[in-house]
């Protein structure tokens, strides 16, 4: 990429016998909220911290703004990292730890004491100077480690599931409040997490880590509307995945599955063939029920209903498959259903994906 | 409450009192004979005098024997715990191999009886042509306070969490300025409690002292030379009871220094400056 502004050239690493990176390579433009997203030990961490420097690379190449940084010290790099825990040092106050990374610039007092409280009021701590490190909630020790670290003014700002320890509420307040920090200071944070609503949230790009490859990279957009793989589409939100097989291919594709029968297809993105066994992948929010029978709608029995509030979801079984089942998630169906009712499902061959298997 | 348990409550109640008695009273008789105006430990006491401390006081002797304990004591100190310190670094923060037989080898004089370790050192020492004298007394005074040194400050290393050592590199620091910063002010207490354990174990000494010293004598090693005159025995206890104000006043020193540390957290920093 030309505008590459950390390159991630073919980096693996082993601990003994276990490969926690495998052959990644990732560019990541200036200024991007790029997030890492996979389940725990699948690699994202270890990436994080080998871009930190806390870990060497078994093989591979590093380079921030063109400059090899892949045996540079943690403690030179233009890189700063939010840690999990936080890592708020215990014997300092938050003044002393925000202050912690300035002691090479030999400021002044009263400059130091200028920068910290800018800093500090970037993260709405103003006034929490003297608060000791074990006086403070997690949200405002995850604050003034964002402090601590953007003082330092990095190129890249790394996150290592900040926000993990934090309770619903306040994770999602602080969600929306990284976001406009990142855009205000304008530095490329790399973020880690392995919550997806999170990543899609936050970031501008994701790089969806499973076993230590990246499965998928791209804005959050297309990975929820076009996932890559059958993984991809598994780990990313809700989705029913069929199995089936490609009967034929004209205009549309003809796949039949078991729960659907023979369904048109228009997706042939990545070029099945007849006879190809693929995945139908269809998010719950593309089907809907309806009471009467309509051109095309399926008979099905309602086997279970969960009320969201926002939306219902549905688990239906078409009739005569067995136990396989498929969830439906709707807005505005107001016919109250419970298990064992009847009802006919509708659904658009265009909102339908086909995945390779 | 019903009566087995108040009965059960009484009799624990009396062991634990017999316990302390058990302890403490003939620590105590040592400090009351001291004031006995008599060489012969008896009661009732024939009559309270000081002249015991007086003499003490004014013993070269004795001096000397103090100045000794004082030399090899702090250096044992000051020695052990930083070889301590170095070791409890390297077995908590890294994976090295042969790790668990190493730690193995430098617990072992912790096992080891006294008495063999030096003999073996007294042979050693004699056979490669070395003198005996103090220097041999801190270097046997060393090897066994080592792992006592090592454990305390073990347990403080595996306490404090490796990420703030990585949060400073982060932050621009080396390794160096990582150790004064962040790892030994957080650390700390368990140095000051090494030092303390380390000194106290060299200081009353004796095995190593008696086989390493030569006419130099250590406190303890004084002590024992005194006891066998049994006119000089009040003397020894007036030393005694000296020794235990002495210890009970570093005790609650240490304490009050414990304590200090632990309410006011920002000390770390402010010694760095």
């Amino acid at each position: 990429m030309a505008d590459a502004f950390i390159e991630i050239a073919s980096v693996s690493k082993s601990f003994g016998n276990v490969t926690a990176v495998d052959n990644i390579s990732l560019s990541i433009r200036k200024g991007e909220f790029f997030s890492l997203l996979g389940p725990s030990g699948c690699g994202k961490t270890t990436l994080l911290r080998i871009l930190g420097g806390f870990e060497a690379p078994s093989t591979g190449k590093i380079l921030i703004e063109g400059q090899d940084i892949t045996h540079m010290p943690a403690h030179l790099r233009p890189t700063n990292m939010v840690f999990q825990n936080y890592a708020i040092f215990p014997h300092l106050n938050v003044e002393q730890n925000v202050a912690y990374g300035l002691r090479q610039q030999k400021l002044s007092r009263e400059e130091q004491t200028e920068k910290v409280s800018a800093a500090l009021a970037m993260v709405q701590l103003e006034g929490f100077d003297k608060r000791g490190a074990d006086e403070m909630s997690g949200g405002q020790k995850q604050r003034v480690a964002l402090a601590r670290a953007l003082i330092k003014r990095p190129k890249v700002l790394l996150l290592d599931e900040p926000l993990g320890a934090l309770d619903k509420k306040l994770r999602e307040e602080m969600q929306i409040e990284l976001r406009m920090l990142q855009q205000q200071v304008g530095i490329t944070f790399v973020f880690v997490t392995h919550d997806q609503e999170e990543a899609l949230t936050l970031s501008d790009r994701v790089a969806v880590m499973n076993e230590g490859r990246i499965l998928q990279q791209a804005p959050p957009r297309d990975i929820y509307e076009r996932p890559s793989s059958r993984e991809v589409a598994d780990f990313i939100g809700k989705m029913n995945l069929l199995r089936g097989i490609v009967e034929s291919i004209g205009e549309q594709v003809v796949v039949s599955s078991a729960e659907l029968g023979s369904v048109s297809v228009n997706d042939n993105s990545q070029a099945v063939h007849p006879g190809d066994r693929v995945t139908l992948a269809v998010r719950p929010e593309n089907l809907s029920l309806s009471d009467t029978p309509s051109t095309g709608g399926l008979p099905v029995t309602i086997a279970a209903s969960a009320f969201w509030g926002h939306t219902t979801y549905y688990r239906i079984n078409p009739e005569g498959v067995g136990t396989n089942t498929l969830d439906i998630s709707q807005q505005d169906y107001r016919g109250s259903k419970n298990s064992g009712d009847q009802a006919w499902l509708c659904f658009n061959s265009s909102d339908f994906l086909l995945l390779k298997d | 409450m019903n009566r087995n348990m108040k009965l059960a409550s009484r009799i624990l109640g009396t062991y634990a009192v017999i316990y302390v008695a058990y302890l403490y009273l003939p620590v105590l008789f040592l400090p009351l004979f001291s004031f006995n105006d008599s060489i012969y430990i008896s009661f009732p006491l024939r009559g309270w005098t000081l002249k015991w401390y007086q003499v003490m006081l004014a013993n070269e002797a004795l001096h000397r024997a103090l100045m000794n304990s004082l030399k090899v004591g702090i250096t044992t100190a000051l020695i052990s715990t930083v070889l301590g310190i170095l070791g409890a670094r390297a077995v908590t923060r890294y994976r090295l191999p042969g790790q668990k037989p190493v730690v193995g080898v430098i617990m072992l004089p912790l096992v080891v009886p006294e008495i063999i370790l030096a003999m073996a050192l007294l042979i050693l020492i004699l056979r490669l042509g070395g003198s005996l004298g103090l220097v041999s007394i801190a270097a046997g005074h060393i090897l066994i306070c080592v792992p006592f040194a090592m454990v305390v400050l073990m347990s403080r290393f595996e306490g404090f969490d490796r990420s703030l050592e990585e949060a400073s590199h982060d932050l621009g620091e080396n390794s160096w300025w990582t150790f004064w910063r962040v790892t030994f002010p957080n650390v700390l207490p368990g140095i000051v409690a090494s030092l303390l354990l380390t000194f106290t174990i060299s200081f009353d000494e004796f095995i190593m002292a008696f086989f390493l010293g030569s006419t130099n004598p250590t406190l303890p090693v004084f002590m024992w030379n005194q006891l066998r005159f049994p006119k000089l025995l009040p003397g020894v206890l007036a030393l005694g009871a000296y020794i235990l104000i002495a210890s009970v006043f570093i005790v609650l020193l240490a304490e009050w220094f414990r304590r200090r540390n632990a309410s006011d957290t920002q000390t770390g920093d402010m010694i760095i400056g």
